[in-house]
C-alpha cells in the first residue's frame, strides 16, 4: 500500500485548472466560506491549534504568523504568496500551480482576511511563466464568480491579487528581496530592522506566506485542523509535500505523513535508486540545505527528529546522491549554484563563495596549499556569522556538514 | 525620549532609543571599524566590517544598522570579533587592486588604515581582481573599478543626495559592480563631475582627474607668467588635510605655500565674486524691470550648469548669462590683465584652485575662451594643491601670512561667502536691495539665505514690491525647485542653486573626511571671515571692482562685459538613438 | 587596461517602440511591474535581449532612471544586455541534473547545435546557457527552450524538438 497521503494533494488531478465550475463542484472555496462566516481570531486559532509550520523553509509558525500580521496597526495591509521556489530540488510548490490553482487562489483570500489585507501578491519564478497564464485566468474567473474583488460572498471583505513575475534569481526567495522585486527593483534584501511584518512591499504590513503554506490554510478552514492533525505523529502532526529527485527511480512530488523515515520516502515511495546503487549523501531543503550520510537514513521526517542529528526540513526537498558522485564534487556543484545566485551586495558573500570555490577547484583537482582547508572553514564560517541576509549564512551549510560527516575528503580526521 | 540601557564590553551605557550599535560603541570610546558607513548617508549595512557579537544572538549583528535594545550586551573585544572583521579586510583586500604605493589615496584610504590596523599580513587567500577598463576619459574624474570595494557610498551620493543617477550597483555575485548603466564612460552620460562621488569614496576608486603635473611643468617653464586665483571655499577648508581644525582659516598660509611653489602672482577668485555680483545684480535688476525671463537662478556651480543642461535643457533661459567667478578671471587674466602687464595672453597659465571638479569641465568649454586663448588653463582641487605642498615639503602649519597680489587681490565679505550655500543670494541682495531701493538692506547679515536647510527661502522688500527668493543646494533639492519652475509653480524671482550640498565648502574637490559636521565648521569660519577679516562687505564697495569698470569694462553688462563675462548653455546632448538619457 | 569605450546598440525602431509601448500599456505603465515588463520586451526584441536604447525608451516611458533599469536588466538571469538568438536553450546544470548526468545531454546538445554552452548558432536561431535549476528536477536532465520545459531526453528526442523551433 502507498505512504503517501492526499490532504493537501486531495485534489490533484480532480479538476480542470481552468475551470472554477469544476473547482467548486469538488467543494471548491468551502474553506474561504467557512472564514468568512467566522471572525479572524477563530481562524487564527484554527492555525495555532494544527501547529502547521511555515513551508517556505525558516519553519515560522503560521498561526504565530498570522496573529502578528493581523496585530500589526495599519488600514492597508499586503498578503505575498512566495512561489519563488529556487532551491534545486524544490519543485512541490510547481505542482500546486499546476494543479490546483484555485486552493492557491482560496487560500491567499483566507490570508488576506485573517491578517486583515486588501491585496495579495503572487510572485511566480521566471522558471514557472509557463503557468503564469493558468494562474491569471483562475484569477480572472475568481474575480468574476465573486470569490475575489468587493464584497467577496457578500460580506465587507474585499481583496484582490496581482501576479508578478521573477526573472532568474535565487536571493529573491528571501522576503525583502522579493518585495524589492515587485517593486520593480534588482532583488536584493533589505536591512532589518525595518521587519517586512511592519513595513514590507510599498511600506506596507505585509506578511508573506509560502505557496504550500497558504494551501494547507485552505484545507485547514475546509475540514478543520483536527483532519490535519490526524495525519503524522503526535509530536509532529499532519502532512507535508515533498519533492524528491536525483538518484532515485520515481522522482517527484508526493504528500507524506511526518514521521516516515527518509529510508521509506526514498524506498517505499520514491523507488530506491537505480542499478541498487549505494547512497553516498542526502541532501534535505534544497542547496542552501544540510547533507547527511546514509547511517542516518532511519531517521524519521519530522521537524524534531530531523534536528536532532542537524539536519532540517527546509524547502521539502529531499535530494538523493549515489555512489557516482564523490561529496567533493556534489559540494563543487553547490558551490557553483552560489556562486551564480549570491546579490553580491555584501563581502562575505560575494568574496566568499567566490574564494571557497576556487579552493574547491584546488581540492578536486588535489592541487591544494596546505593552508586551504583552514581557510576554507574559516571562511565558511565567517559566511555564515557575517553575511548580511539567509543567503549567505546558509550557503555552507553542506559544506560545514560535509566536514563533520566527511572529513576524510578534506584530509581531517 | 525613551532611554535605553545596555553594556559595551561590559561598560554599562544609557543612549537614546533608535540609536545604533556603532554611535553607542563611540560614546563609550569604541571605535568599530567601517567602510560602507558615512554618516551623512543612509545605512547601508553592506560591507560587513562593523559586525560585533550580541549576547543572545545567533550571529553577530551588524553594528551600523542594529539599534540598541533594553539589557542588550554587546562584545566587541571577542577573538570571534575580531577574527570576523579581519576577515572581512582580508576578503576585501584579496579583491581590490593592490596598487597602494601608486594610488591617489596613498594616505587617505580606509581600507589601508583598516589592513594596518588589523595588522594584515601574507593571505591564504586568492587575489582574484575584476578587471574592467579605467574610465579617464572626461576632465574631472577618473574610475578604476579595480579598487572598488562596493561599498555603494558613491551611488548612495549620486543618486540619492545628488538626484543625478549615473551610477548604479549592477549584476550579482562576483561580477557586481558599480557601474553607469551599459558600462558607458562618465563622459557618455549625465554626470555632472559634481565629484560628490570621488569625495565620499573610502577607496582610490574614483578620485579626481590629477593635473598637478602641468602645473609644476608651467611653473617649471621660464616662458610661462603662471598666475593662481583661488576660490572662497579652499581657505576654510585646505587646514583639513594638514590635520589643523575643521573649518580653520589659513588664508594668509594659503598665498604663502602658492608663492613658495612659484606662482608669479597669487590672485583672488574673491575679486571677480565681486565682479559677478556688479553683473549678476544687475542682470536681475533689468529682468525683473524689463520683463526678462525669471525665475533667474544663479550660475556659479558648474555641476549645477551640467545638470540643468542635461536634464532640464528646455529651461536654460533661466539661467544667469553670467560666467562663473573662475571663468570671469580666466577671461580678464587672458584679456584685462595682459594689457596691463604687457603680457602676450598666450603666455600667460591661468591656474585655478578650486573646491570642485567640475570646475575642472567647465575650464575645457568651447565657448570658456578669449579671442582663442583658453580663459582658464588648468584647474586644480583642494585636494591637489594640499598634495604638491606636502611634496614640495612645505610645513603648512608654521607658514607666515601673506597677502594676495593686486590687483586681483581683494575681495569683499559679500565676495567670501560664495562658498557657503546662501552665500551668493546674501551679496547679491547686499548689493541689489542697495541699487533699488537707494539704502542699505536693514541688516547686512541675512540670515533666511544662511544654515544648511535643503531649500532656503525669503521675501525681499525691494521698494514695496515684495520679491520672492530661495536657495537649493545639492542636487536632488535643485531638482524640486526646477520641477516647480517646469509645473509653472514657482513663486521666486530670483533662486541660487549650488550643485553641492553646504555649498562650495563641500565642492567634490575638499579634501577627503568632509562630512556635514565639517562643512558646518567651514560656512562658520566664512561668515567669520565676512564679518572680522575683511575691510568691505558689499561687492559694490570694491575699489578694485570699480576701478577695473573706469579702466576697462565702462559698465555693467556693457558690450566688454558680454564680450569677456558672460556666456550661453546648450542641451547636453546625450542620447541614445532619439531617447533621452534619464 | 585603455580606456572606456562607448557602445552603441541602436535597435529600437518604430515597429518595436510600439510593441513596447503596447506592453507597456497592457502593465498601465507601472514602474512596480518593471521585471515583468522586460521580459515581456526582451521576447519582442530580436535576439532575445534588452539594448541600450531599448532600456532607456523603457526608462523614459516609465519616468525611472535608466540605473535602476540596468541594475534590473543584469541582476535577472532571465534578461540579458547582450544579443543573444531567436531561442535561448537553457541547459540546467544544478545538483539534480548533474546527478543525472547532464553533462551527457550538453554533449549532444553542444556537437548538434556545433557551439558551446556561452554561444549562438551562426544563422542567430539558437544561443545556449546554463541556467541554475529552473524546478524541473523530476524530469533531470532538463532543459528549457524559451519557455517550454523538456525532460528525460534521448538524443532524437533532442533533435526533434530543437528541430521544431526552426
Amino acid at each position: 500500500m502507498s505512504k503517501s497521503v492526499s490532504l493537501i494533494t486531495e485534489n490533484y488531478n480532480k479538476y480542470n485548472p481552468d475551470s472554477i465550475d469544476e473547482f467548486i463542484n469538488i467543494g471548491g472555496f468551502t474553506g474561504l466560506k467557512n472564514a468568512l462566516n467566522m471572525s479572524s481570531d477563530d481562524v487564527i486559532s484554527i492555525a495555532k491549534a494544527s501547529k502547521v509550520m511555515g513551508r517556505g523553509g525558516a519553519a515560522y509558525p503560521l498561526g504565530k504568523k498570522w496573529e502578528q500580521a493581523k496585530s500589526v496597526p495599519g488600514d492597508n495591509k499586503v498578503v505575498i504568496c512566495n512561489a519563488d521556489e529556487g532551491e534545486p530540488c524544490t519543485f512541490k510548490d510547481r505542482s500546486m500551480l499546476e494543479k490546483d490553482p484555485f486552493r492557491l487562489i482560496e487560500g491567499m483570500a483566507i490570508a488576506g482576511y485573517t491578517v486583515g489585507a486588501q491585496n495579495g501578491y503572487l510572485y511566480i519564478r521566471e522558471e514557472y511563466r509557463h503557468l503564469h497564464p493558468q494562474m491569471k485566468n483562475a484569477i480572472k474567473q475568481a474575480k468574476e464568480k465573486g470569490y475575489l474583488g468587493k464584497n467577496i460572498l457578500g460580506t465587507d471583505f474585499s481583496y484582490n491579487i496581482h501576479v508578478y513575475s521573477g526573472a532568474g534569481a535565487y536571493v529573491c526567495g528571501e522576503g525583502s528581496a522579493l518585495i524589492e522585486s515587485i517593486e520593480g527593483k534588482s532583488g536584493r534584501p533589505r536591512i532589518k530592522p525595518p521587519f517586512i511584518k511592519q513595513c514590507g512591499l510599498n511600506l506596507l504590513p505585509t506578511c508573506v506566506n509560502n505557496v504550500e503554506t497558504l494551501a494547507i490554510g485552505t484545507a485547514l478552514l475546509t475540514h478543520g485542523a483536527e483532519k490535519y492533525l490526524s495525519y503524522g505523529t503526535s509530536d509532529c502532526p499532519g502532512t507535508k509535500i515533498i519533492s524528491i529527485a536525483g538518484n532515485v527511480n520515481k522522482p517527484g512530488v508526493y504528500e507524506i505523513p511526518f514521521g516516515l523515515t527518509l529510508r521509506e520516502i526514498i524506498y517505499d515511495i520514491a523507488g530506491g535508486v537505480p542499478g541498487n546503487k549505494a547512497i553516498t549523501l542526502f541532501q534535505l531543503g534544497g542547496a542552501s540545505g544540510k547533507i547527511g550520510p546514509p547511517s542516518l537514513l532511519d531517521t524519521p521526517y519530522s521537524y524534531d527528529d530531523l534536528h536532532k542529528v542537524g539536519l532540517v526540513i527546509g524547502s521539502g526537498a529531499i535530494l538523493v546522491v549515489d555512489e557516482n558522485m564523490k561529496p567533493l564534487e556534489f559540494l563543487h556543484s553547490i558551490q557553483e549554484f552560489f556562486c551564480h545566485e549570491s546579490c553580491g551586495k555584501c563581502t562575505p558573500c560575494r568574496e566568499g563563495n567566490k574564494q571557497i570555490a576556487h579552493i574547491l577547484d584546488r581540492l578536486l583537482a588535489k592541487t591544494q596549499k596546505d593552508t586551504d582547508v583552514d581557510t576554507l572553514i574559516r571562511l565558511a564560517k565567517l559566511m555564515s556569522q557575517s553575511s548580511f541576509c539567509g543567503l549567505g549564512e546558509t550557503a555552507q551549510s553542506a559544506l560545514l556538514n560535509a566536514i563533520r560527516y566527511f572529513p576524510e575528503e578534506f584530509g581531517l580526521k | 525620549m525613551k532611554e535605553i540601557k545596555l553594556s559595551i564590553n561590559n561598560q554599562k551605557i544609557v543612549v537614546p532609543a533608535g540609536t545604533t550599535i556603532l554611535e553607542a560603541a563611540k560614546e563609550v570610546g569604541v571605535h568599530i571599524p567601517t567602510l560602507c558607513y558615512h554618516p551623512d548617508q543612509a545605512i547601508k549595512a553592506n560591507c560587513r566590517v562593523c559586525v560585533v557579537e550580541v549576547k543572545g544572538s545567533r550571529k553577530l549583528s551588524a553594528a551600523c544598522s542594529t539599534p540598541v535594545w533594553e539589557g542588550m550586551e554587546v562584545i566587541t573585544t571577542s577573538k570571534k570579533v575580531l577574527d570576523s572583521q579581519k576577515g572581512v579586510v582580508e576578503l576585501l583586500i584579496a579583491s581590490h587592486n593592490q596598487d597602494c604605493l601608486n594610488c591617489q589615496r596613498n594616505g587617505t584610504c580606509e581600507l589601508q588604515n583598516l589592513a594596518e590596523r588589523f595588522n594584515i599580513g601574507k593571505t591564504n587567500l586568492d587575489i582574484d581582481i575584476l578587471t574592467l577598463p579605467i574610465d579617464d576619459g572626461n576632465p574631472s574624474i577618473v574610475r578604476d573599478p579595480s579598487k572598488c570595494i562596493k561599498c555603494n557610498r558613491c551611488v548612495e551620493t549620486c543618486s540619492k543626495t545628488q538626484g543625478v543617477d549615473v551610477l548604479t550597483h549592477a549584476h550579482r555575485s562576483d561580477q557586481y559592480i558599480i557601474s553607469t548603466p551599459y558600462n558607458l564612460p562618465l563622459g557618455s552620460t549625465l554626470c555632472t563631475f559634481c565629484g560628490q562621488c570621488s569625495a565620499v569614496c573610502p577607496v582610490g576608486a574614483i578620485v579626481e582627474k590629477d593635473n598637478t603635473e602641468q602645473v609644476f611643468e608651467a611653473i617649471e617653464n621660464q616662458k610661462k607668467h603662471v598666475i593662481c586665483q583661488v576660490a572662497p571655499a579652499i581657505r576654510t577648508a585646505l587646514g583639513d588635510a594638514f590635520g589643523l581644525d575643521d573649518g580653520a582659516i589659513v588664508t594668509g598660509q594659503m598665498v604663502n605655500a602658492l608663492k613658495q611653489l612659484g606662482f608669479d602672482k597669487v590672485f583672488d577668485t574673491n575679486f571677480t565674486a565681486d565682479l559677478t555680483i556688479i553683473e549678476e545684480g544687475n542682470e536681475l535688476i533689468d529682468r525683473i524691470t524689463n520683463g526678462g525671463t525669471l525665475p533667474m537662478i544663479t550660475s556659479c556651480s558648474p555641476g549645477w550648469i551640467n545638470y540643468v543642461e542635461g536634464k532640464y535643457d528646455h529651461l536654460l533661459d533661466h539661467l544667469s548669462t553670467c560666467k562663473s567667478p573662475q571663468q570671469m578671471f580666466g577671461a580678464l587674466s587672458k584679456s584685462y590683465y595682459a594689457e596691463k602687464m604687457g603680457i602676450d595672453p598666450k603666455d600667460i597659465c591661468t591656474v585655478s584652485i578650486m573646491p570642485c571638479t567640475a570646475k575642472k569641465f567647465e575650464a575645457q568649454r568651447d565657448e570658456m575662451n578669449t579671442n582663442g586663448v583658453r580663459d582658464v588653463d588648468v584647474v586644480l582641487t583642494t585636494r591637489e594643491l594640499a598634495k604638491m605642498i606636502k611634496m614640495t615639503g612645505i610645513d603648512f602649519e608654521v607658514l607666515q601670512e601673506k597677502e594676495f597680489d593686486s590687483p586681483f587681490g581683494i575681495g569683499t565679505g559679500a565676495a567670501v561667502i560664495f562658498g557657503a550655500t546662501g552665500g551668493v543670494m546674501e551679496a547679491a541682495l547686499r548689493t541689489v536691495y542697495e541699487v533699488v531701493v537707494g539704502e542699505p538692506m536693514p541688516s547686512i547679515d541675512f540670515e533666511p539665505a544662511r544654515g544648511l536647510q535643503g531649500i532656503k527661502e525669503a521675501d525681499v522688500d525691494l521698494n514695496g514690491t515684495v520679491v520672492k527668493v530661495a536657495v537649493a543646494h545639492g542636487l536632488s533639492n535643485a531638482k524640486i525647485v526646477m520641477d516647480m519652475i517646469d509645473k509653472g509653480e514657482c513663486p521666486y524671482a530670483f533662486i541660487e542653486i549650488m550643485a553641492c550640498p553646504g555649498g562650495c565648502v563641500g565642492g567634490g574637490g575638499q579634501p577627503i573626511n568632509t562630512t556635514m559636521a565639517t562643512k558646518s565648521k567651514r560656512i562658520e569660519s566664512t561668515y567669520k571671515i565676512d564679518k572680522e577679516k575683511l575691510q568691505y562687505r558689499k561687492s559694490h564697495e570694491n575699489p578694485a571692482i570699480n576701478k577695473l569698470y573706469e579702466e576697462y569694462l565702462e559698465k555693467p553688462l556693457g558690450h566688454k562685459s558680454h564680450e569677456l563675462l558672460h556666456t550661453h548653455y546648450h542641451p547636453r546632448d546625450k542620447k541614445i538613438g532619439n531617447i533621452k538619457l534619464k | 587596461m585603455g580606456s572606456v569605450t562607448e557602445t552603441k546598440f541602436e535597435v529600437l525602431n518604430d515597429e518595436l517602440a510600439s510593441k513596447i509601448d503596447k506592453i507597456l500599456s497592457e502593465n498601465a505603465y507601472d514602474s512596480t511591474k518593471l521585471v515583468g515588463i522586460l521580459l515581456d520586451v526582451q521576447d519582442v526584441v530580436p535576439k532575445k535581449y534588452v539594448p541600450m536604447d531599448v532600456a532607456a525608451y523603457v526608462a523614459a516611458k516609465l519616468n525611472i532612471p535608466l540605473t535602476g533599469v540596468y541594475d534590473v536588466i543584469t541582476f535577472y538571469a532571465s534578461l540579458s544586455e547582450k544579443p543573444r538568438a531567436d531561442h535561448v536553450i537553457n541547459l540546467c546544470k544544478s545538483i539534480v541534473c548533474k546527478t543525472n548526468n547532464y553533462m551527457d545531454l550538453q554533449k549532444s546538445l553542444e556537437k548538434f547545435l556545433g557551439i558551446k554552452v556561452g554561444e549562438a548558432t551562426e544563422d542567430g536561431k539558437f544561443a545556449l546557457e546554463y541556467s541554475a535549476c529552473f524546478g524541473a528536477c523530476d524530469v533531470a536532465p532538463a532543459i528549457k527552450i524559451d519557455q517550454d520545459v523538456y525532460g528525460k531526453l534521448t538524443d532524437e528526442k533532442l533533435i526533434e524538438i530543437i528541430n521544431s523551433y526552426r
